[in-house]
């Protein structure tokens, strides 16, 4: 059995702990570092409910390995509030009843982060391709896209006021 | 579900990894985006002693296009290919593929070297390259050595591929004047695999085709080109009738399984009514080249 060190930088934070192998990068979130807002889901890379940032990119983290993320970034859904402000994407939720149950919430969050970080404008299309790997089976997509579009306009708006203050 | 125990090791460069490989001796699987390999290692249908992650050789992560080839590099992923401007532009077979290839957060670490590596029948980018009669680079102890695509796949996930070889660049071969190229792929659900799909690469001469090359996905156990509808192709203007023809043979010579996606007919009908479409789809394209 093969035991590593990995040092990780999770939600701005260096964390260092040896691990086996084998243990997947969403055990690790969620059982090393107690960060359970990831969710795990159908556990077959089907789902997309445990959907975090690695390097940026949005990845299924039942199918990583946390060996993998050795030296790297890990983002998850308990970085984006910040000083108890819910980020844009948290608040479209909120207000565009983009959850039932919530279970696939923090993953289809995670991944409209990564979308718009790449497209900060999207079409409807765009937002219902970019959250095609993510599985909702409550709310039918229309109110979770519906969030998307709403964080993307919060963005855009605190990006002009910052242009116009600077 | 808990992957069984392996020994892990990040090779820093190429020569290290090969020399891993070799070590195992048929023992280790290479760890790349690690879409197919980790999924079956869970499910425990995969239980290699060893993996050699080769995400650290950065150097096989490039996409461009260079003395008439588009070269893909070992380490590409998927969500490259999907934001590259020279593939939707000028290889539009192989846009077609990669915004269907499972789904965006797979996509964001699959790499098309393991897509072809894995040689899975359902996976896509078998029948791509195949179309583009692409070559795939593979180095081991020996060095490097060039496989053309018609030799790489050899079994049921089985390549030309030794143990202790690794897959290190894809080559395609640039489109020319009057080139035009499709994939077609009907799926169950975003992220499915085929029930059937199709790659058509041809090039016009006037109103004639003068060659086509084509692939099919997941209807058959090793990846398979339809030499059947080539031949209906090549030569001939691209009527109705033709294209039915060229449909008809991909239809025969393809060899389905049944299974939860469907019955052997249903697969080799929708095989049939995909070849012609996705060639009606690669002339039109041609003629706008």
């Amino acid at each position: 059995m093969s035991r590593h060190t990995i040092t990780v930088t999770v939600n701005g934070e260096q964390v260092s702990r040896e691990v086996e192998a084998r243990l997947l990068l969403v055990h690790f979130l969620r059982e090393e570092l107690s960060l359970t807002g990831t969710h795990i889901g159908c556990d077959t890379t089907s789902c997309g409910a445990c959907t975090a940032l690695l390097d940026g990119r949005a990845v299924k983290s039942c199918t990583v390995f946390a060996v993998q993320a050795d030296g790297g970034t890990v983002e998850t859904i308990e970085a984006l509030a910040a000083d108890g402000n819910l980020h844009p994407l948290q608040e479209g939720f909120w207000e565009k009843h983009g959850l039932q149950c919530g279970y696939c919430t923090p993953g289809m969050i995670m991944s409209a982060k990564h979308l718009l970080e790449r497209n900060p404008s999207p079409s409807e299309e765009e937002i219902r391709w970019g959250i095609s790997g993510n599985l909702c089976r409550c709310t039918g997509y229309n109110k979770i896209v519906e969030a998307i579009q709403y964080a993307a306009g919060k963005l855009a708006e605190a990006d002009s006021s910052e242009e116009a203050t600077s | 579900m808990i992957p069984g125990a392996f020994e892990y090791h990040s090779p820093a460069t190429l020569e290290e990894a090969v020399a891993l490989l070799a070590d195992a001796g048929g023992s280790a699987k290479i760890l790349a985006g690690g879409q197919s390999l980790i999924p079956a290692m869970r499910f425990r249908l995969a239980l290699p002693e060893t993996l050699v992650d080769i995400n650290r050789l950065r150097d096989l992560d490039y996409l461009r296009e260079e003395d008439g080839t588009l070269a893909i590099g070992g380490l590409t992923r998927e969500s490259e290919l999907e934001s590259s401007a020279v593939v939707a532009g000028r290889y539009p077979l192989l846009a077609d593929t990669a915004r269907v290839i499972a789904d965006p957060l797979v996509r964001n670490l699959a790499t098309v070297g393991g897509n072809l590596a894995h040689a899975d029948p359902a996976n896509d980018h078998p029948a791509t390259m195949l179309a583009y009669g692409a070559e795939i680079v593979a180095h081991g102890p020996a060095g490097r050595r060039v496989i053309a695509i018609d030799d790489f796949f050899t079994g049921l996930f089985e390549t030309a591929l030794a143990a202790d070889e690794i897959l290190t660049e894809i080559r395609i071969p640039a489109p020319g004047p009057g080139a035009g190229g499709a994939y077609l792929k009907l799926e169950r659900k975003v992220g499915d695999y085929a029930i059937s799909a199709v790659a058509v690469q041809l090039t016009l001469d006037g109103d004639t085709v003068a060659t086509a090359r084509i692939g099919l996905t997941n209807v058959s156990a090793v990846p398979m080109r339809a030499t059947g509808a080539e031949a209906a192709l090549a030569g001939n203007r691209p009527t109705a009738e033709v294209l039915e023809a060229a449909g008809k043979a991909a239809a025969a010579e393809c060899d389905p399984s049944a299974d939860l996606r469907g019955s052997v007919e249903y697969k080799r009908d929708l095989t049939r009514v995909l070849t012609s479409r996705a060639i009606a789809k690669a002339v039109e394209r041609a003629k706008g080249a």
